[in-house]
């Protein structure tokens, strides 16, 4: 009766061949192994460029959605207690509605002489007669939901004016979009030109391979056995072409990150911290490589040895 | 051993090589399978380690069913046979002890069993010497020897050999002829394809004749029965 150890050796020692046939076809293809590297680099080269670039957009996508606030500014003839209350009340019924605070006119003059600065203290002449509404500032739950809220909230009585800012989140959204698109696009045909690459490199030591490959079914190896070598190269293949990437990526973005995190003045523009995103967006790029790898390997084993 | 009924196998381009084959085969025996070229020989042969696959009816190896047998038992049928070739089928960048090494380490064998099992058949096969050479060192007779080495290291019950003597002269085919035999005598069960008038005669085994993919005779103790 054979152990578990006995068998997890045997399996050691079979992956160990794998790797060392794997490895030696990746050295002895030469030119197709750089030219199908080289594939792989500049695939993830773009992908790892594009994520870091997506990711960070979202980001800065996110922290302005979360700043969006829907200013409902009042009637100036609805009474103190009463009418405002059974505003909030409306206000606070809508679904959708995250948060309602109200703000009065005084509270609303101090903000924008605050926000002013200087010329703001111009504004002080008009507290004793404020020219400014009654608000409340509504968050919605989704800013996403921004523009339903937002009408929804047009429909209450009482209320005479719903403003947000729809310009500048519209706009991030769509870029986003676009973006995300475009990108993919182009991911997508350098990703399918890599798997291409590989696999054909990997044809040539099936050809290569072939006398081998059938000895190898008349003894009786198994069609796993057979084809691990040719997954083991693939995956190799993938590896050494998200080494460059990698690097590149890792360091341009050390750069931006260190370099360009003080010279940026908005607020809301804030890079995701280099560490751990460096590290993610290098597992991630890895992780591709080694997907193109086995993918390739995987389509020109499954046609050629028909095993 | 094997067992064939009423088997049909006609090729995709619309070449019938089998019309019809019953053929039964016992545990130890030795037989020769003989016709002219383009008979169905190989054909019948093939369908033994399935290489081939029969189009219509039954063949049975080792109490296997080769028309059901799926794909992924392949391999445990193929451990039970050994394959010899006409032209050796060796890998040239290989010495002779790594070509039959190789055969087990396919299939997962450990190191110590391999070393082992190596040498024993490298002495049945006489090559014990030749261990260290590469294939295209060796003549003829040894490459085969080596081949057969390789068939028979994982210890098979059936030995098929396609024309094992096809490419070796008169003298050396007689030395494969003495390993085969020397094989048979320890319950191997071989089956060989082939055209020598010269072996069939002399050695008086069993004789199956394919003619147009019929069997058209199967004599014990038979004789080769066409011109050389």
């Amino acid at each position: 009766m054979m152990n578990i150890e006995v068998i997890t050796a045997m399996k050691l020692r079979t992956m160990g061949r794998h790797f060392r046939e794997g490895s030696k076809s990746v050295w002895r293809n030469g030119w197709m192994t750089v030219s199908s590297v080289g594939a792989v680099t500049t695939t993830l080269l773009l992908v790892g460029v594009f994520l870091a670039l997506m990711l960070n957009l979202n980001q800065i996508t996110q922290e302005v959605e979360k700043d969006v606030e829907i200013k409902v500014l009042l009637d100036r003839t609805l009474q103190e207690d009463k009418d405002i209350s059974r505003v909030e009340k409306e206000l606070n019924s809508i679904s959708d509605v995250g948060s309602v605070e109200f703000s009065s006119k005084e509270q609303e003059l101090e903000r924008l002489i605050e926000s002013m600065g200087d010329e703001g203290k111009a504004f002080e002449l008009f507290d004793q007669s404020n020219p400014l509404k009654d608000a409340f500032v509504v968050k919605p739950s989704d800013p996403t939901d921004t523009m339903e809220v937002a009408d929804k909230i047009r429909g209450i009585e009482g209320v005479s004016e719903v403003n947000y800012g729809e310009e500048i989140v519209q706009r991030l959204l769509q870029f986003n979009e676009y973006a995300r698109t475009i990108g993919l696009a182009l991911i997508i045909a350098l990703v399918f030109t890599a798997i291409f690459l590989i696999s054909n490199t990997i044809k040539i030591t099936i050809i290569a391979r072939k006398k081998e490959i059938g000895i190898m079914k008349l003894v009786g190896a198994t069609n796993g056995f057979i084809r691990w070598p040719f997954f083991i190269e693939g995956m190799l293949l993938g590896i050494l072409g998200a080494i460059i990437p990698i690097a590149a990526v890792v360091s341009g973005y050390y750069y931006l990150y260190y370099n360009l995190r003080d010279k940026i003045q908005f607020e809301f523009i804030q890079l995701l911290p280099f560490d751990p995103f460096a590290w993610q967006l290098s597992l991630l790029i890895l992780g591709i490589g080694v997907f193109i790898g086995i993918w390739g390997s995987v389509m020109s084993v499954r046609k050629f040895l028909k095993v | 051993m094997i067992e064939m009924q009423s088997v049909y196998k006609t090729y995709p381009n619309g070449v019938t090589a089998l019309n019809g084959i019953d053929v039964h085969i016992a545990q130890g025996e030795f037989v020769y399978v003989v016709g002219p070229s383009g008979a169905g020989k190989s054909t019948f042969t093939r369908l033994m380690f399935r290489e081939e696959k029969p189009t219509k009816g039954t063949v049975l190896v080792n109490d296997m069913n080769l028309s059901k047998l799926k794909e992924r038992k392949i391999p445990k049928l193929r451990r039970q046979i050994g394959v010899v070739y006409q032209d050796f089928r060796l890998l040239p960048r290989l010495s002779v002890y790594e070509n039959i090494a190789f055969a087990l380490e396919v299939i997962e064998e450990s190191p110590k069993n391999i070393r082992k099992r190596v040498m024993d058949v490298l002495d049945q096969v006489r090559l014990k010497n030749k261990a260290r050479f590469i294939p295209d060192e060796l003549s003829g007779g040894e490459q085969q020897r080596v081949s057969i080495a390789r068939a028979i290291v994982n210890h098979p019950k059936l030995l098929i050999a396609d024309e094992p003597t096809g490419n070796l002269d008169p003298e050396t085919s007689w030395e494969i002829m003495s390993i085969l035999e020397e094989i048979n005598a320890s319950g191997t069960t071989v089956v060989m394809a082939t055209h020598s008038k010269d072996i069939v005669d002399k050695m008086r085994k069993r004789v199956i004749a394919i003619e147009d993919g019929l069997v058209a005779r199967d004599e014990h103790r038979g004789d080769y029965g066409y011109e050389a």
